[in-house]
C-alpha cells in the first residue's frame, strides 16, 4: 500500500523532481525573503507592501553544518524508532545572498560536508502521521 | 550624545545555581533578600520592582516582578516585567536604571529566576505553526546546541580552530568556577574529559554545551544620591547599558530562524549583531576595549567564547584561539574571560543569568569575588545574546 505524501508545511516548496524553495520578493526593492513574507517589507528603507512568489536558486554552497545526535524534543517527530541521528546544513544561495538551514539528505552525514561545498535542494520524507507520509526540504551534497 | 550619568549598583545577591525545580520565585526572592541586606535598604524602601520574566512557569513567570513583589510582600513598589529570553536580565535592568536617570525613583531591585526542565530546552506546548521557535523543532529538527554547533563548526573550517581549543575553554572555565559559591559545578574538568564526552551536535559535544539551570539573581540599583545617603561614595556604577537590536540585512543564522535576511538588495551593516552589542556600551560609556580588566561573555558553547572575545574586540576576527592559548583570557591572564566559571559552571537560568554576569562583575570591582578574583579590576562588560533579537551588554567600572 502506498502512502499519501503531504508537505510538512503548505507553501515553502514545490514537490516537483526539482524541487524549489518558495519565497516572496518585495516588488518595491526587491528584497528576497523565505519563509514568504506579507505585509511590510521588513527592509527599513522600503516602505513597500507588495511581494511577489519566487522560486529560489535549488543550489548553494555550505555556510556551516552540523548533526543531532540526540533526538530532538517535541514537536519534533522522529523518523524512526530508533532514533537515528541527521546532519543540518545552512546554506547561502548566491542570487538571493541568504542563508537557509535545513536537513541534510538522507544517508549523508557531517563527513560528506566541508564550508563552502556544493548542495542541491531535495524533498524526502521525514516524518509519518495516521498514515500519511510528510515531506520536507533538505539539503543534499552534490560534487562539485 | 554626551555619556550619561552612571547609576550605583549598591547591592548584588544571588541564590546559587543547582537542579531543585522549586518555585522559580523562591530562588527569586531569597536573591533579592541577599541583595537588599548587601546593600543596606529595607525592602520597604525598594520604589520599583523590575523583573524577568520566565515563559516556563505560567502566568506567575509572565509577571515575574509582580510574583516576586507580592512573594517579598506587597510594597507597593511599581513594577515592570521584560522578556527578551536570554536578554531579560538586562532588558530589566535597563528599565530600572532609565527610571532612575529620570529621577522617577531612587531605589530599584532588578531581579530574575528560574526553575528548568531537564534536556534541551523546548518550545512552548501546542500546535504552533505560525512560531517559528515551535517549527523549527517540528520541521528540521533544530536545537537551541545546532545552532552554537554551525558557528563552531565555521570557527573550525575558517580559522583552523580544533576541538583541543575549544576543550581548553572549558577547562579554563572549570578553573575559575571552582571556589565561586554559586556555582552548580565546581570541579575541575580536563582536556580528555571534554574530548572523551558523547558529541551532541557535531563538533560540540556534551562537556562544550551548557546545562540548564535553577538559579535566582537580583540587583539593588539606585540613584549615585542615595547611595551617598546610605555611605557609599565609590560605588560599582553602570556606566552603559545596550540593549540594541540587529540591523537589517541580518546575515549571521540565529535562533530560532531558517534563514537569515537577504543582502541582495541592501548591503550588510558595518558590524554584525553580535559585533554591534558590545559596541553599543563602549560607545555610550566612551570606554573601549582595552581598558576592561575582565569580560564576563555568555558562553552556551565553549566555541561561542572564543566568537565573544571577537565581538567585543578583546581581539580581531580569527584570534580568539591565540589569546586562550596564551592564557591571556585566564585569571592571572591580560584580560580574563568569565572569571565567574561563567554558563560552563552555572548552567543557564534564562531570566537570571543576565543579571547574574552583572553581579560577578560588581564583586569583582568590589574586590570580593574571593577565590576567584581578578587582581585589580577596575572595569568589566558583560555580553549577551537573546533569541529574537535580543542584544544585552552591561559596562560597570569602580
Amino acid at each position: 500500500m502506498s502512502l499519501t505524501s503531504v508537505p510538512a508545511v503548505e507553501g515553502w516548496f514545490t514537490t516537483d523532481a526539482e524541487p524549489h524553495l518558495l519565497g516572496t520578493k518585495c516588488t518595491t526593492c526587491g528584497t528576497v525573503f523565505f519563509p514568504k513574507a506579507s505585509g511590510f517589507c521588513r527592509n527599513p528603507s522600503c516602505r513597500g507592501q507588495e511581494f511577489a512568489d519566487v522560486e529560489l536558486s535549488r543550489t548553494g554552497k555550505v555556510w556551516s553544518y552540523t548533526d543531532a545526535q540526540y533526538q530532538p524534543p517535541p514537536p519534533y517527530i522522529p523518523a524512526s524508532d530508533p532514533y537515528e541521528p541527521f546532519a543540518l546544513a545552512a546554506v547561502e544561495l548566491a542570487d538571493e545572498q541568504l542563508v537557509i538551514l535545513a536537513q541534510v539528505a538522507k544517508g549523508y552525514g557531517v563527513a560528506d560536508l566541508k564550508v563552502g561545498a556544493p548542495v542541491e535542494l531535495v524533498v524526502e520524507p521525514v516524518y509519518e502521521i495516521d498514515g500519511v507520509e510528510h515531506l520536507m526540504y533538505r539539503w543534499k551534497p552534490v560534487s562539485a | 550624545m554626551s555619556a550619561p550619568e552612571s547609576v550605583a549598583v549598591l547591592g548584588a545577591g544571588m541564590h546559587e545555581w543547582g537542579k531543585w525545580g522549586r518555585p522559580f520565585h523562591e530562588y527569586g526572592v531569597h536573591a533579592a533578600l541577599a541583595a537588599l541586606d548587601d546593600a543596606g535598604v529595607d525592602w520597604a524602601d525598594v520604589q520599583f520592582v523590575a523583573g524577568g520574566e520566565t515563559v516556563r512557569n505560567g502566568y506567575p513567570g509572565y509577571v515575574a516582578a509582580s510574583t516576586i513583589t507580592q512573594a517579598l510582600g506587597w510594597n507597593g513598589a511599581r513594577v515592570a516585567s521584560s522578556y527578551a529570553a536570554c536578554a531579560s536580565g538586562v532588558t530589566a535592568l535597563d528599565a530600572a536604571r532609565s527610571r532612575i536617570l529620570a529621577g522617577l525613583c531612587d531605589v530599584a531591585l532588578v531581579v530574575g529566576a528560574d526553575t528548568t526542565p531537564k534536556g534541551f530546552l523546548a518550545p512552548v506546548a501546542g500546535e504552533r505553526w505560525d512560531d517559528p521557535d515551535w517549527l523549527r523543532f517540528r520541521l528540521i529538527g533544530a536545537t537551541n546546541p545546532t545552532y552554537f554547533a554551525l558557528y563552531a563548526r565555521r570557527r573550525m573550517d575558517l580559522y583552523g580552530a580544533t576541538e583541543a581549543d575549544f576543550a581548553k575553554v572549558k577547562v579554563k572555565n572549570a578553573k575559575h568556577g571552582l571556589n565561586n559559591p554559586y556555582a552548580r559545578y565546581r570541579k575541575e574538568v580536563t582536556e580528555e574529559e571534554v574530548l572523551n564526552s558523547p558529541v551532541v551536535a557535531d563538533p560540540l559535544r556534551l562537556l562544550n554545551i551548557c546545562a540548564t539551570s535553577d538559579g535566582g539573581a537580583a540587583i539593588i540599583l539606585t540613584s549615585m544620591d542615595y547611595a551617598k545617603t546610605k555611605g557609599v561614595n565609590s560605588p560599582v556604577r553602570i556606566r552603559a547599558v545596550s540593549t540594541v537590536t540587529p540591523r537589517f540585512p541580518n546575515t549571521v543564522i540565529e535562533m530560532p530562524n531558517f534563514s537569515t535576511d537577504s543582502a541582495a538588495a541592501l548591503a550588510p551593516p558595518e558590524l554584525t549583531f553580535r559585533d554591534s552589542i558590545a559596541a553599543g556600551a563602549y560607545e555610550e560609556a566612551g570606554i573601549g576595549p582595552d581598558e576592561m580588566s575582565l569580560a564576563e561573555v555568555y558562553d552556551l558553547s565553549t566555541a561561542l567564547e572564543l566568537d565573544w572575545m571577537e565581538n567585543i574586540g578583546l581581539c580581531k576576527e580569527g584570534e580568539a584561539e591565540k589569546l586562550l592559548n596564551d592564557g591571556d583570557t585566564a585569571i592571572g591572564g591580560r584580560i580574563p574571560v568569565n572569571p565567574s566559571g561563567g554558563l560552563a559552571c552555572f548552567g543557564e537560568a534564562v531570566p537570571a543569568q543576565a543579571i547574574a554576569q552583572v553581579c560577578e562583575v560588581t564583586w569583582q570591582l568590589r574586590g570580593q569575588a574571593e577565590g576567584h578574583q581578578v587582581e585589580g579590576a577596575k572595569a568589566g562588560i558583560t555580553v549577551n545574546q537573546g533569541l529574537f533579537g535580543h542584544g544585552s551588554s552591561v559596562l560597570l567600572t569602580t
